[in-house]
């Protein structure tokens, strides 16, 4: 072939995409963890809502899921799935234009989202409150990621699709099918914002948390184990432990998920059959989360000593623990007398984070701090740094998630509890009170994590620097040379 | 024939490979989505349950803009205690014109499915500006942009998008008349968009939701659509078990 024969100035990979996308993560996780911190600190000290309906929590708080969700860990799965994809395929993307587009099309998402929450403009779906303008504005970006994806994979070099691509693919199509159906809505008119859901009660409720768990069953564990599968064994210089494992748990993965959604709908005006034949898929999906975590873990056999002696690498097994932890944790509140003590506590709140922080954001972090330096070809700027970044995100988990059991449990039974006469023992606001200490604590371990996201921008910040230093110093090496010559 | 499935064939097919993980994600949402739209039973058969007036639906408008259900609930679950605190299970019926619903997963705040007629107007309006000068260990934020006044320009606007998604609003003569027959008289009239501005500010100045008579502000609105919410059916009309079978 001529491309790979020639060089003619274009560099084999498209790097640039992958840049943009990486810092933007870094961008996203400061803001929206500095937003999850301040809106967990208005339920403790509520005078920080100021009186303003653009700092009051009911506005604030899907600027928070929004930035974090889909502005960090999307930008992170666009800059490693493009970074994955390239590499494995041995290819360059098959268009700059396209990968521009995602980029640009992607931020102003984003960033157009969240200012219109605080405009008061809301689906008052969790997780979609993104109005039908922006929402098509996501559907135009992801055709164009789907097409740049899969017309890379078929420009690939090698016969076999790598399998963190075949769970990068799952998670475009996926999302692409979830947020087509859940954003069904009829506009009041053209230039407005508003819109009403397609879909009344019941029904409305069954698609979006059919959307909502799967936002979570693919946005963040498909595509984040993609990262997983290519970061893991990379960082760890050994090869995937089981490759069998990797085939059965991904299609157990993908098609299971799909159905656990009305597990968040127990006890409600859905039909139990529903919610029932969701638990059960739920206990089942336990063994696919567990076929990917074994598979990661176990990629480090024989190198377990890197544990003590690379931080990167305690990142994305940390990553992986919590991960283990959190699918298992998921299917047992999925079991109906479970969930009717965790459904509407913070339990459920603490749960999701467990996910977000200790799976989602941890694996990033590693798989970033593996890649980024490689991508402006040097070293990371300081591993002492890492080192303080994994013991401030570990500690604040730690915080938030036991602060989070410990309320969610005490009200679960405050709001159950009966005196001796068969009276409610509690009022409602008693429960409430009861809470605060738990929010202070919640509030803390947040500032803990988020400190250690602002270290990691620093370090980045300054190994970018570092990179683009050593480049202009060896170009003008060359030059020198040149001249001599 | 001897057929030897091989896992290679997909890895180094992408189209195959793309189509059967649609195909494997697509079985969960149309066995668990689909039914739901066709099996009678799903929403319970039972009198009282209307859409709301132009004034509770800008209400519940407002509800949504300030992201309500991010800390409140509206959906009672079957269970003793919240019977006691909340009142009657949810029933499926009683959200089947939310669009979109609001059952919300959250109780930072209790349960809001049945708060209509549990406090008086006012109670409403000072909470609401001030919930700390009522509750004091209350969480919840202040809201005191609510007093100013509310936008009815597109009230009609919107009960035409709702009804485009269901919602028996009408626009002609014969829609008001099978409103009449399913409703009755009253609430029919509400429904009937081309009134749709005039029966809001008359629902306003009758009710006097926020207590002030000098205008129509976001809270009367607002505190229109609290006070319905789990208003509609009659309990005392049906037995304790008669929605069991529905379940």
């Amino acid at each position: 072939m001529a491309a790979s024969t020639s060089y003619s100035g274009v560099e084999q990979y498209n790097f640039d995409i992958v840049k943009k996308f990486s810092v933007m993560a870094l961008v996203w996780a400061v803001i929206g963890m500095f937003v999850g911190v301040y809106i967990a600190s208005e339920l403790a000290w509520p005078f920080l809502n100021f009186d303003s309906p653009y700092f009051s929590f009911g506005r604030f708080r899907p600027v928070h899921t929004t930035s974090v969700i889909f502005g960090f860990g999307g930008s992170a799965l666009f800059a490693t799935s493009y970074y994955v994809v390239q590499r494995t395929c041995q290819t360059r993307l098959i268009s700059d234009g396209m990968a521009s587009f995602t980029f640009w099309g992607w931020q102003a998402v984003i960033l157009l989202a969240g200012l219109s929450y605080l405009g008061g403009y809301s689906q008052g779906r969790e997780y979609a409150e993104m109005e039908w303008p922006i929402d098509l504005l996501i559907e135009v970006v992801w055709v164009t990621y789907l097409i740049l994806f899969v017309g890379t994979i078929m420009r690939r070099k090698q016969p076999h699709i790598y399998v963190a691509n075949w769970f990068y693919l799952a998670f475009i199509l996926a999302t692409a099918l979830l947020h087509t159906f859940n954003n069904l809505a009829m506009p009041v008119d053209l230039f407005s914002m508003k819109s009403y859901s397609l879909f009344a009660g019941t029904q409305d409720a069954m698609t979006q948390w059919w959307y909502g768990h799967n936002a979570v069953g693919f946005f963040l564990t498909a595509a984040f184990l993609g990262m997983m599968y290519y970061f893991v064994p990379k960082q760890a210089g050994r090869p995937i432990y089981s490759y069998r494992l990797s085939i059965v748990h991904f299609w157990a993965l993908g098609f299971m998920y799909m159905w656990v959604g009305a597990h968040h709908l127990h006890w409600t005006a859905l039909p139990d059959w529903t919610s029932s034949l969701a638990a059960a898929f739920s206990i089942l999906l336990l063994m696919p989360s567990w076929g990917g975590m074994i598979n990661g873990i176990m990629t480090l056999s024989g190198a377990w000593d890197k544990l003590r002696t690379d931080p990167v690498m305690r990142f994305m097994i940390v990553a992986l623990s919590f991960y283990g932890m959190s699918t298992f944790e998921g299917p047992m509140m999925s079991l109906k007398e479970v969930n009717a003590l965790s459904h509407y506590t913070d339990w459920t709140v603490g749960h999701v984070h467990s996910g977000a922080l200790g799976w989602v954001a941890m694996i990033s972090f590693g798989s970033l701090y593996h890649m980024m330096p490689k991508l402006w070809d040097t070293k990371v700027y300081s591993q002492k740094l890492v080192e303080w970044h994994f013991w401030l995100a570990t500690i604040g988990i730690v915080l938030y998630i036991v602060a989070m059991w410990i309320s969610g449990i005490t009200q679960g039974l405050m709001w159950r509890a009966f005196d001796e006469f068969g009276n409610l023992q509690y009022s409602f606001v008693e429960s409430v009170a009861a809470m605060m200490p738990f929010y202070a604590m919640r509030a803390i371990g947040g500032m803990f994590f988020l400190s250690g996201a602002v270290l990691m921008t620093y370090n980045m910040f300054m190994t970018i620097r570092q990179g683009k230093r050593e480049a202009a110093a060896l170009e003008a090496k060359l030059a020198a040379k040149m001249a001599h010559a | 024939m001897n057929f030897n499935f091989k896992h290679e064939w997909i890895e180094t097919n992408i189209g195959l490979m793309a189509v059967l993980t649609m195909l494997a994600i697509s079985v969960g949402g149309l066995v668990e989505i689909a039914p739901l739209f066709f099996i009678d039973k799903t929403i319970e058969k039972v009198e009282g349950v209307r859409p709301y007036t132009p004034l509770e639906q800008r209400g519940r408008d407002i509800y949504i803009r300030e992201g309500c259900y991010t800390c409140h609930s509206q959906m009672i679950r079957p269970f003793r205690d919240e019977k006691l605190r909340y009142g009657h299970y949810s029933l499926a019926a009683e959200s089947q014109y939310d669009h979109p619903f609001q059952w919300g997963s959250k109780r930072t705040g209790p349960d809001l499915a049945r708060v209509g007629g549990k406090y008086s107007n006012e109670w409403h309006v000072q909470h609401l500006i001030a919930p700390r000068s009522m509750v004091p260990e209350s969480v919840m934020p202040n809201y005191p942009w609510l007093m100013s006044p509310l936008d009815i320009s597109d009230v009609a606007g919107r009960m035409k998008a709702l009804r485009k998604v269901g919602v028996p609003y009408s626009l002609t003569q014969a829609e008001y008349e099978a409103n009449v027959t399913k409703f009755g008289e009253t609430v029919a009239k509400q429904l009937h968009i081309p009134d749709a501005q005039k029966n809001l500010v008359e629902q306003a100045n009758f009710g006097n939701y926020d207590g002030d008579r000098s205008g129509i502000s976001e809270m009367d609105a607002l505190v229109a659509y609290l006070q319905v919410l789990g208003t509609m059916v009659d309990f005392s009309k049906y037995s304790d078990d008669a929605f069991v079978s529905d379940r």
